[in-house]
């Protein structure tokens, strides 16, 4: 248990390490921040002075050992853009983030989990088969598509929502429809084969052969244990919603994280897509580590191997 | 003589593989009478169809299998005509089962109290506080010491055994007049089987139950059951008092049986000592169903199936060497 524990978390610190690299990078890969900052018409005289100001004159493994010195003591640096922390911005982002990422969430629960109960109830019926069509849109339409067809409809046709920005809940209904589709149909898919699994269960055979009505087999003995693993995949969807939104809030304009890596990119601005890349891997990794481990925790075939 | 309790005629569960392409006859026209009262043995390797006719008396089969034919009388009652309500309120109450794994047939996430009091609520409407009562009282009459500390516990916190008998109590629960009992001890070390054996006995005592009871090991039919229907592929191919089966068994295959018993300890017996494969019932030989493995084979075996043909007083058996009634 211990040497999976140290092996495990071994591991993580790798992808890290390997991410900020790969993201330093290639970040540097698209084009020089240098002309976008600098005013309009501006000398290759103040370019050159930009670049040294931000460091960017430097050869890139010089660079690069500054990036992460500074890292290890917390520090994402200071964006070339905006000109203030950059993990100050990022904190003032992640508020939204984490309001959509929770409405995306409670839509996705909401529809997945009852769909999932009747199309495993109702098996290799017509609603299971509805079910998986469904679930085949959900899994494969693009969140953009899918939010460029919300805004087209219930903004531009209806004139019922509004198109873009927060502030209001009318504002979070469909970034969260169109961020929450996709984990609508996993969450689905999961109810359903996890309710399938239960209802085959021996425990299950005897609530009905006590007698027990159908629904109160199916709400009390087989709903609360096929919720389980469900449940455990929402919350590491919770934190992978909260770092994937990118497209979604740049098509909603939503003052998230992900919109900040977005105009990060646009700006070049190398300092804010690092640090919006590195920490949001950071948390999608040590939440796999925290299931792992708790998994590790519950399996005895893990936790007693030495 | 008075009604039997239990009429069981020419049933036939298939079960329909697929797309009802591939066609599993687990049961396949079995007759059965069961007096109040009574204790029967179902005896036959694994495959052999036992748990499904269980299931079936109960109506309450995996989605891939279906009655296909015959009669279930309770009580005088068609059960096969039935309403899935009119079932419902038959299940648990009128005719109960037990599962053979006692690990898994209780739910994890509810107490034992909870899970034991549930079909009387069910089924009497007993209030919380009532039910709550009487999960106590029959933990203790399963001999499940401190039941007013259990019945807050939760499974994973007893040992099989005593998991094999909360299971018992939840039969017993509603004082059924039919109690299944689906080889309730197989997975049960031995002196916890020969326990478990005890506490069936006394409560089909105290309740006046009839038992039918399924099982691979002869040993407990014979210290159990008062008759005995052998089991092959689907059908019953010898059926007799308990004493007539051991003392004079008139089927090639009920004789093997009764020789692979060990001989030193009778209640350890298991059915593997026989030779040759059980049979795939969806692909059954033609003829007698026991022929490839029969040692006593002759020509007509192998192309018409023997019928039922008398072997004693109350004693039956599907083999041709038995004279024709
Ligand atoms: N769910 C199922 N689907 C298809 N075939 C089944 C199913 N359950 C049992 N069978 C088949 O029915 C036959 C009888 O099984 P079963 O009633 O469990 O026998 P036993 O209880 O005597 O071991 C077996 O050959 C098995 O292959
Ligand atoms: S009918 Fe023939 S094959 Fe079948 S049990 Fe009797 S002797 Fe054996
Ligand atoms: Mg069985």
């Amino acid at each position: 248990m211990k040497k999976f524990v140290v092996r495990r978390i071994g591991y993580s610190v790798l992808s890290l390490l390997l991410l900020s690299l790969t993201i330093f990078f290639f970040v540097r890969v698209t084009g020089d921040p240098a002309v976008l900052l600098a005013e309009p018409g501006a000398s290759a005289e103040d370019l050159r002075i930009i670049r040294e100001q931000f460091g960017l004159d430097r050869p890139l493994w010089i660079q690069y050992g500054a990036f992460m010195e500074n890292l290890l003591k917390g520090d994402f640096g200071k964006s070339f853009y905006y000109r203030t922390p950059v993990l100050e911005l990022y904190l003032s982002r992640l508020p939204h983030s984490l309001l959509l990422a929770g409405a995306a969430m409670v839509f996705s629960l909401l529809i997945g989990i009852p769909t999932g109960i009747i199309a495993a109830v109702r098996v290799n019926r017509w609603w299971d088969s509805i079910g998986k069509v469904f679930a085949l849109l959900g899994l494969s339409l693009p969140s953009f598509w899918v939010g460029l067809l919300l805004i087209l409809f219930f903004s531009v046709y209806l004139e019922w929502l509004p198109s873009s920005g927060a502030g209001t809940a009318w504002h979070v209904i469909m970034p969260a429809f169109a961020l929450g589709w996709y984990f609508a149909a996993a969450h689905m898919r999961l109810t359903r084969s996890s309710m399938l699994e239960v209802l085959g269960s021996e425990y299950v055979k005897l609530a009905r052969l006590k007698g027990l009505p159908e629904a109160l087999v199916i709400a009390k003995h087989a709903f609360k244990n096929a919720l389980i693993p469900v449940l455990t995949l929402a919350g590491i969807n919770l934190v992978i919603m909260v770092n994937v939104a990118v497209v979604v809030e740049t098509v909603f304009a939503w003052p998230g994280v992900g919109r900040l890596l977005f105009e990060g990119i646009s700006f070049r601005d190398f300092p804010v897509v690092q640090a919006t890349v590195i920490l949001g891997g950071a948390m999608i990794i040590v939440v796999n580590l925290v299931v792992d481990i708790l998994y590790a925790v519950i399996d005895p075939r893990i936790r007693l191997e030495r | 003589m008075t009604r039997p309790l239990l009429e069981v005629e020419d049933l036939r569960t298939y079960y329909f593989g697929d797309r009802g392409r591939r066609v599993t006859k687990a049961v396949d026209g079995v007759s059965l009478t069961l007096a109040a009262g009574e204790t029967l043995g179902i005896v036959g390797e694994s495959g052999s169809g036992k748990t499904t006719l269980a299931l079936s008396l109960l109506r309450l089969l995996p989605p891939a299998a279906r009655i296909v034919g015959g009669a279930i009388r309770f009580e005088g009652e068609d059960l096969l005509t039935k309403s899935d309500g009119e079932m419902r309120r038959i299940r648990g109450k009128r005719i109960a089962m037990i599962l053979q794994d006692p690990m898994a047939s209780l739910n994890p996430l509810f107490t034992v109290g909870d899970q034991v009091a549930e079909p009387i609520r069910v089924h009497e409407g007993a209030d919380r506080r009532a039910a709550r009562e009487r999960a106590r009282e029959l933990l203790r009459s399963v001999k499940i010491a401190a039941p007013e500390l259990r019945v807050r516990e939760y499974p994973h916190q007893m040992s099989g055994g005593m998991r094999q008998r909360i299971v018992g109590a939840i039969a017993i629960s509603c004082d059924p007049r039919l109690l299944i009992a689906d080889e309730p001890t197989t997975s049960l070390d031995l002196t916890i089987q020969a326990q478990y054996l005890g506490l069936l006995r006394e409560l089909q005592r105290r309740h006046r139950l009839t038992l039918i009871f399924v099982t691979h090991n002869l040993g407990i039919v014979a210290r159990m059951c008062d008759r005995v229907a052998v089991m092959y592929a689907g059908r019953v191919v010898e059926t007799g008092p308990t004493k007539a089966i051991f003392d004079a068994a008139a089927h090639p295959y009920t004789k093997a049986l009764i020789e692979s018993i060990p001989k030193l300890s009778g209640a350890r017996g298991r059915l593997t000592a026989i030779d040759g494969q059980p049979p795939d019932p969806a692909a059954l030989p033609a003829g007698c169903a026991f022929h490839p493995r029969c040692p006593k084979v002759f020509e007509r075996c192998r192309q018409e199936a023997p019928p039922e043909l008398p072997a004693g007083e109350a004693h039956a058996a599907r083999c041709w060497l038995l004279p024709p009634a």
